[in-house]
């Protein structure tokens, strides 16, 4: 029990108060909205690559603050890697949020240890990792701007990422 | 003394809800003098699930040590010793609702339950392509959903009364949805979201002037008044065990017995019926029609020590003590800037849903958890009422008549942490 009061460090606070990489990102190559029906908290997050690498990143919702705090430092956390980096941090976030990284042996969890609390309080594990299932969604989705495009029968897909 | 006994004394001398002794009564429920994380538990989370009491407990124990078998089927000691207090407990839930008679109370597996046994039974045989059913915007998910699934089937239309900003059913709008073609109406007694207390009774005159039968949602309002089914007309009236002390898998449906009557069957099985052949099964008389396969027998006969309970208490001073519970803890939370409560209905049941500004209700749940205090957080299943009044989640505290004005205290104490860690 003594974790969750840990939760609510400085650093989530200030993210929640004043989150990272918030807003819309024209022209992304790479979008997907999360949904909690749980709360009824959805955010979205849209990127680009510059070759390898991922360029951009914004996301945006309404939420609570482990998610909105989760969402912004993954934004930062995520900002200049390769997909295949990503996919592995995503990979160790899960795993931390559910109680199965050992964060004693090598990883590269970082600053986003202070999410590590999360897994003693099982209704507030899906916050937290909302932002990292919809990541990993947009690098699975086609392009897209924005929800309108999707009903514009002009909008050509380009395909898988 | 227990405070049932004690209670039960009282009550011979008829005293006044005065005597209402909380710290007494709070002896009852063993659960209440757990801690969470260090700090004494402060459950305000009645609407979604009551604690039980000692008497309730020790009747599951008593049965299931010395009186189980299965009803209604063997000859031998233990099998009629089921059934007879089986039976009693259905006597009990007759007389705390004040049926007629004991055939108009139908076991059920809770609230949701009972409304898809009416969808069903009575529903799906009376109503048809084109005819339309009147719910109200405060209705729990379960008193929409099976309605919406029967609507489809039968291409019938839900018409919806609306609500004001305080949370208060449009009682002209209601009577304004009426038309040839209405054949049911849904009410919630008490919105389990907002804590209002619809007029129910009117209601139901209203309807039975046209000819149209009312189903209460009476989940909410059981547990905290006094609930006479005749003097409220209506033709059915459906609540939960759990939430008024007894077990869960519990409830039950009253209903009519003329309506049960001619209403079909929910269910199929075992002792619903009479005589069966693969030609032709004759169904059995109310309420065992409605009652197919084993009942949690241990779960009916812990709901009627549960009413045993609470009537001895008396649901008068329940009501008398929550009341004061709202009040003080309506007037406390209006004193704090920045925390809005949604549904401010001029009558109420123990229910106090609220905001706090730049919080999400989750992270107010989570961090009253961290101060002992349990409310409940999210959309209480009932998605409409968010709808309207444009939040996606709330904060819920809801009484029981064993909280305490301390345990308001607790809450509102909790409420300012939660801004502070967020100023």
């Amino acid at each position: 029990m003594a974790d969750y009061k840990s939760l609510y460090q400085e650093v989530i606070l200030d993210h929640n108060k004043k989150p990272r990489n918030y807003g819309v990102l024209e022209h992304a190559s790479h979008h997907a909205v999360g949904h909690n029906p749980l709360c009824g908290d959805h955010i979205s997050v849209a990127l680009n690559f510059d070759r390898e690498c991922i360029d951009c990143i914004a996301f945006q919702g309404e939420s609570c603050a482990i998610c909105k705090a989760s969402a912004s430092m993954m934004t930062a956390a995520i900002k200049g890697k390769s997909r295949a980096d990503a996919e592995i941090l995503i990979h160790e976030f899960l795993a931390m949020a559910t109680g199965k990284l050992d964060l004693d042996s090598p990883n590269h969890i970082g600053r986003l240890a202070v999410f590590a609390g999360v897994c003693d309080l099982p209704t507030r594990v899906k916050c937290a990792i909302l932002p990292w299932h919809t990541l990993h969604a947009a690098f699975n989705s086609v392009a897209s701007t924005s929800t309108e495009a999707d009903n514009d029968p002009m909008r050509a897909p380009i395909g898988n990422a | 003394m227990t405070a049932i006994q004690s209670a039960l004394r009282s009550r011979s001398t008829s005293a006044p809800a005065s005597t209402f002794d909380v710290e007494r009564i709070r002896v009852d429920f063993p659960i209440l003098a757990l801690e969470v994380g260090g700090k004494p538990l402060v459950y305000l989370d009645n609407a979604a699930s009551s604690q039980m009491p000692r008497q309730v407990i020790d009747r599951l124990v008593r049965y299931q040590t010395t009186q189980h078998a299965n009803i209604n089927r063997a000859v031998h000691y233990l099998s009629e010793t089921a059934t007879s207090e089986y039976e009693n407990a259905r006597r009990k839930l007759q007389r705390f609702i004040g049926a007629r008679e004991e055939r108009e109370v139908i076991f059920t597996s809770g609230t949701t339950d009972a409304i898809n046994l009416v969808m069903h039974g009575y529903g799906r045989k009376f109503i048809g392509a084109g005819d339309e059913i009147i719910l109200s915007t405060l209705e729990h998910h379960s008193n929409i959903v099976p309605w919406q699934m029967l609507a489809e089937e039968k291409g019938a239309k839900i018409r919806v009364v609306p609500i004001n900003d305080a949370g208060e059913l449009l009682i002209g709008e209601y009577e304004k949805l009426f038309n040839a073609h209405t054949k049911f109406v849904g009410v919630t007694h008490v919105s389990n979201a907002l804590g209002t207390i619809n007029p129910v009774k009117h209601m139901t005159a209203f309807a039975h002037a046209r000819g149209v039968p009312v189903l209460v949602d009476g989940a909410q309002a059981a547990p905290h008044m006094k609930v006479d089914v005749r003097d409220l007309d209506c033709d059915f009236y459906a609540f939960s065990g759990h939430k008024l002390c007894g077990p869960t898998g519990i409830g039950i449906l009253y209903g009519k017995a003329a309506l049960l009557e001619r209403m079909q069957p929910f269910k199929g099985g075992g002792d619903m019926i009479l005589s069966v052949t693969f030609e032709q099964t004759t169904y059995n008389t109310i309420p065992h029609k409605f009652e197919a396969g084993t009942p949690p027998i241990a779960a009916a006969i812990g709901l009627g020590a549960a009413v045993d309970y609470l009537s001895a208490i008396g649901m008068e001073a329940i009501a008398a003590h929550e009341l004061d519970l709202l009040d003080y803890a309506t007037e406390q939370i209006n004193g704090i800037p920045g925390v809005r409560i949604i549904g401010t209905a001029g009558k109420k049941a123990a229910v106090l849903s609220f905001t706090v500004d730049g919080v999400h209700p989750h992270d107010v749940g989570t961090l009253l958890n961290q101060e002992g205090v349990a409310v409940r957080t999210g959309h209480h299943c009932a998605q409409p009422v968010m709808q309207r009044f444009r939040v996606p989640a709330t904060s819920r505290a809801s009484f029981a008549f064993y909280n305490t004005l301390a345990e308001v205290d607790a809450l509102i104490a909790g409420i300012r942490t939660v801004q502070k860690v967020f100023a």
